[in-house]
């Protein structure tokens, strides 16, 4: 039974699966996972039968034969030392040579590096070659290596993106490295894997995998300003969010509201989803979150600020403009 | 230890603290130094905190399957509430259930019966360690009502988190945490004081080491290696609840201090905390084994000193925890190969339990079917930790419910499968009545089958990526979609929840209306059966302290008719 599930976990309708892995780091991983599985189906299945077959075999009948002492056997007794044993070194040999390849910094020269920051309950990246700070989503080229930096701005969290890398923890007051290289183009699901407080249920995000050429297209308009505001309303929100509170915690290039507290919110309306992958980028998710941001993701470190709904909607049309 | 083996030195056992005249009536049973009446302290203090840790998880579980309801019985589950009702349910489990039920209990109730000995050797110690317990239960209890709510740091505690308010959003309720924690330790210390002294000073005369049955050798195992990796943690302890109150910073990195000094401080005492309730569950294991497959127990000396040797290798494993904390490959190397290595001892250990099976004349009563489970289940926790061993693996496995199944696989046999075998087993001698054999088989099955139900479907959910901590999947549409499994699972559980009140039926039934035990209803060969059921204060007539003449375990000896032979006869 348990193997039949396992066959359907594989299948392609569990994105979050790592048993179809889409890098170089998850492959290993996989390709390791395997070996070990069948080991462990044999061992597991034989000793269990084992037991089993004694148990049913030796089973009190009237009249049967008195049990008899056994004595220890050499030859067994070896025998069934040295068995795990091997096993153990077949399973062994696999790992270590796994380990000195996904733990060792990234050998390509080209190497991209990516920062990504956890806080509470969000992620930060940051490319300091291209100049680019973004939150919750990362753009990253196909077939060249991502050398990931991971740090953290309070509690531990970590990083897992399982069909391309990770997990590795993000450790407040260390860097530590993880690299990849995704080996084609898509939106890949991740999240904070350890436990980092009431809102860790949702600290997810996206890292989306481009063609060469999209990402350099995406690295020139992220690099640049938002795009220039052309409706009234979304005038009118700029100004809503320029007079409230927002201004404190969030960065918008270009403009007066220079936050660090939160997400940068620079190109926040080319973004899939917000609050940390919790929410589909959507103008009436937008709303929602603006208006009752501790209803849809409780906990976090959003306040709810008091607007009029007008204002809601004029904030929700200016940061989806910004693009 | 090596000497200890000649001695059964009469002159140790001082009758201090052993007047006949204690406390009456029901101060009998709070105030005494009994060494019987401390383990049933222990024994139904602990079996409510079961209850308590389980009907945590049967909230939480509830949420899972049916995200928002209001939980019949608890109401709607906050994200914090659920963090908190995790948290404290491993904290209940390990701390509060397994470790009292399976050292406390029946450490205290075994090992002076079963050396031969009227009392512990410091029974005020013994009391005391009981009050200790007794008060930190309270204190784990009171900090769920506190303001802010019960601790929702997990049950590891790793700091930051755990060491500021503003983090956890629970500063009173993970300082009680903290507190009530490192009480329970300091009583198990005191505890385990009495289980090693009283082994090694007070056995009864002709008892030599290799007589003493193994359940007690694990019992006291145990409590050494308890003792020995504890300590490192109190001072972590001490040093978190600093940062907690007075603002210190050993573990906040902007002050200077390292949160992963507390993940080393944490494992170096977690990880053998592991082998801590393991072994007395073994122990209880084989001596049913023993008894119910009429065999002397296969390689009595194999299984000690592999048991020492798992002890020994148990602190050289600890940063298996720390695979994925970015730790050198070096390291992990060494970590790993220690770890792989560690389950060879194990295997070890399962062979002897079906070689003493072998050949045997085995009765199915209850408490058979529940040592026997004990086997059987454990196995598929020890064969999913290879792949957590295997730090490879472990990078994907880390933190989802694959290690929550795995861990499962093993604590739950340790703490509830190991528990019901003792307490179906050791009944008669406690109470001095017989247990219901069909009820106790229902109840055992209603028990072991859903429990795979549950823990089966989690497996499944790990490899498929879901992680831990996580109070509703319904935000991951990928994980949302495996939603089946985790309403299976929750269904199990409730089932099982019911089949417990079976067993309630039946203790209380029993031990208000079951057959008058006699002294040794198993026909068992240790001490513990030679005496009245229950065994009067003192155990024994003060003149008729039991004399041994052999080994445990002499079943079907070829010399005689019988097919037992009880330690005390004389040749
Ligand atoms: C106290 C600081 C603070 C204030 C004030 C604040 N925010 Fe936020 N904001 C945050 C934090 C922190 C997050 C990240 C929440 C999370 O996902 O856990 C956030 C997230 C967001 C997001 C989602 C970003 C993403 O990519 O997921 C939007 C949009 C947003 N805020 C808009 C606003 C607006 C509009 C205002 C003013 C009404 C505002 N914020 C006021 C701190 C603040
Ligand atoms: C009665 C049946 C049990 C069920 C259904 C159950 C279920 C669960 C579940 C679902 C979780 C994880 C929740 C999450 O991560 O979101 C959990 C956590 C845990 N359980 Fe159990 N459990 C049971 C019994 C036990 C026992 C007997 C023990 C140990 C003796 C135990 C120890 C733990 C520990 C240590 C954790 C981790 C807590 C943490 O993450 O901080 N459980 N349990
Ligand atoms: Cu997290
Ligand atoms: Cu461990």
């Amino acid at each position: 039974m348990g193997l039949v599930a396992l066959q359907g976990c594989s299948g392609d309708s569990y994105p979050q699966s790592a048993m179809h892995p889409s890098s170089d780091f998850a492959t290993r991983l996989d390709d390791l996972f395997d070996q070990i599985f069948w080991w462990a189906v044999g061992v597991f299945v034989v000793v269990e039968a084992v037991l089993i077959y004694v148990i049913v075999r030796f089973r009190e009948r009237p009249g049967g034969p008195r049990p008899q002492e056994i004595h220890g056997h050499v030859l067994m007794e070896i025998g069934w030392t040295l068995a795990p044993a091997l096993i153990l070194v077949a399973i062994a040999i696999p790992t270590i040579q796994t380990i000195f390849v996904v733990d060792r910094p990234p050998t390509d020269e080209n190497a991209l590096v990516v920062e990504a920051i956890g806080r509470q309950w969000w992620w930060e990246f940051r490319y300091p070659e291209l100049g680019i700070v973004t939150a919750n989503e990362a753009h990253i080229p196909v077939g060249r290596t991502i050398d990931l930096r991971l740090r953290s701005a309070d509690v531990l969290h970590s990083f897992w993106v399982p069909k391309l890398g990770g997990k590795r923890d993000l450790v407040p007051g260390r860097e530590n490295q993880l690299w990849f290289t995704a080996d084609s183009a898509g939106v890949y699901w991740g999240q904070c894997a350890e436990y980092c407080g009431t809102a860790h249920a949702w600290m997810g995000m996206r890292v989306i995998a481009d063609e060469p050429a999209d990402f350099e297209a995406w690295v020139a308009s992220e690099g640049a300003d938002a795009v220039a505001l052309t409706q009234p309303a979304e005038r009118a929100g700029q100004a809503v969010f320029m007079s409230n509170a927002c201004v404190s915690c969030h960065r918008i290039q270009g403009t007066a509201a220079v936050g660090v507290f939160g997400p940068d919110l620079t190109h926040f309306g080319s973004r899939l989803t917000l609050g940390a992958g919790v929410l589909e980028n959507t103008e009436a998710n937008l709303i929602r979150w603006i208006d009752s941001t501790q209803h849809v993701k409780p906990g976090n470190l959003m306040p709810e600020v008091q607007l009029s709904d007008q204002q809601v909607a004029q904030l929700a049309a200016y940061l989806r403009a910004l693009r | 230890m090596a000497d200890a083996s000649v001695t059964t030195v009469e002159g140790a056992v001082e009758h201090h603290a052993h007047e006949h005249h204690g406390p009456q009536g029901i101060l009998k049973y709070i105030w005494s130094t009994d060494h019987k009446i401390i383990a049933m302290q222990y024994l139904f203090t602990g079996l409510f905190m079961g209850l308590v840790g389980g009907l945590m998880a049967y909230v939480f579980r509830m949420q899972l399957a049916f995200p928002g309801i209001s939980v019949p019985g608890f109401g709607v589950v906050s994200p914090h509430e659920y963090n908190a009702l995790v948290t404290n349910h491993g904290s209940i489990m390990i701390f509060w259930v397994a470790m009292p039920v399976l050292i406390a209990a029946f450490g205290n109730f075994l090992i002076p019966l079963m050396v031969g000995a009227d009392d512990m050797v410091f029974p005020k110690i013994n009391r005391l360690s009981y009050q200790v317990f007794f008060v930190s239960a309270v204190l784990i209890l009171a900090s769920l009502f506190v303001e802010g709510g019960g601790f929702g740091g997990a049950w590891t505690a790793y700091p930051p988190l755990s060491a500021q308010g503003d983090y956890n959003l629970s500063s009173l309720g993970a300082t009680l945490w903290l507190i009530a924690v490192a009480l329970e330790f300091i009583a198990f210390l005191l505890g385990g004081i009495n289980f090693i002294t009283t082994m090694m000073n007070s056995r009864a005369p002709g008892m030599k080491a290799y007589d003493i049955p193994l359940v007690c050798w694990m019992i006291v195992i145990a409590s050494i290696l308890f003792m020995l990796s504890v300590g490192p943690l109190i001072a972590g302890a001490i040093m978190l609840l600093f940062d907690q109150t007075i603002g210190t910073g050993f573990f906040d990195p902007a002050r200077g201090g390292d949160p992963i000094l507390w993940q080393h401080l944490f494992w170096f005492f977690g990880h053998p905390e592991v082998y801590v309730v393991l072994l007395p569950a073994l122990g209880i294991t084989i001596d049913i084994v023993a008894t119910f497959s009429r065999k002397k127990v296969f390689g009595y000396k194999i299984m000690l000193y592999t048991v020492v040797a798992t002890g020994v290798l148990s602190f050289f494993v600890w940063a298996h925890h720390q695979f994925i904390a970015g730790i050198d490959p070096r390291m992990a190397n060494v970590f790993m190969v220690t770890t792989l290595l560690i389950s060879v001892p194990i295997a070890e250990l399962c062979f002897v339990v079906i070689a003493t099976l072998y050949g045997g004349s085995i009765t199915l009563n209850t408490p058979m079917l529940w040592a026997l489970a004990f086997m059987a289940e454990f196995l598929l926790g020890g064969v999913t930790g290879i792949f957590l061993g295997a730090t490879g693996a472990d990078i994907y496995l880390h933190d989802t419910y694959f290690v929550l199944a795995h861990f499962h696989y093993t604590f739950f046999p340790i703490a509830i499968i190991g528990t019901f075998a003792a307490l179906t087993y050791w009944f008669p001698k406690m109470f001095g009545r017989m247990m219901n054999d069909t009820l106790g088989k229902i109840h055992f099955w209603g028990t072991i089958i859903p429990f795979n139900f549950i823990f089966i479907p989690l497996f499944v959910l790990g490899l498929g990526g879901q992680h831990r901590r996580i109070y509703d999947f319904q935000n991951f549409p990928e994980l949302a979609a495996m939603q089946p499994f985790r309403v299976f699972a929750t269904m199990s559980l409730i089932v099982m929840l019911l089949f417990q009140l079976v067993f309630f039926y039946n203790f209380i039934q029993s031990l208000r209306k079951g057959p008058k035990a006699e002294r040794n209803p198993w026909k068992a060969n240790t001490l513990e059966w030679t005496t009245e059921s229950p065994p009067p204060h003192g155990n024994w007539p003060p003149d008729q302290l039991p004399r041994v003449y052999r080994g445990p375990y002499e079943y079907a000896h070829p010399d005689r008719e019988e097919d037992y032979w009880p330690q005390n006869l004389p040749a």
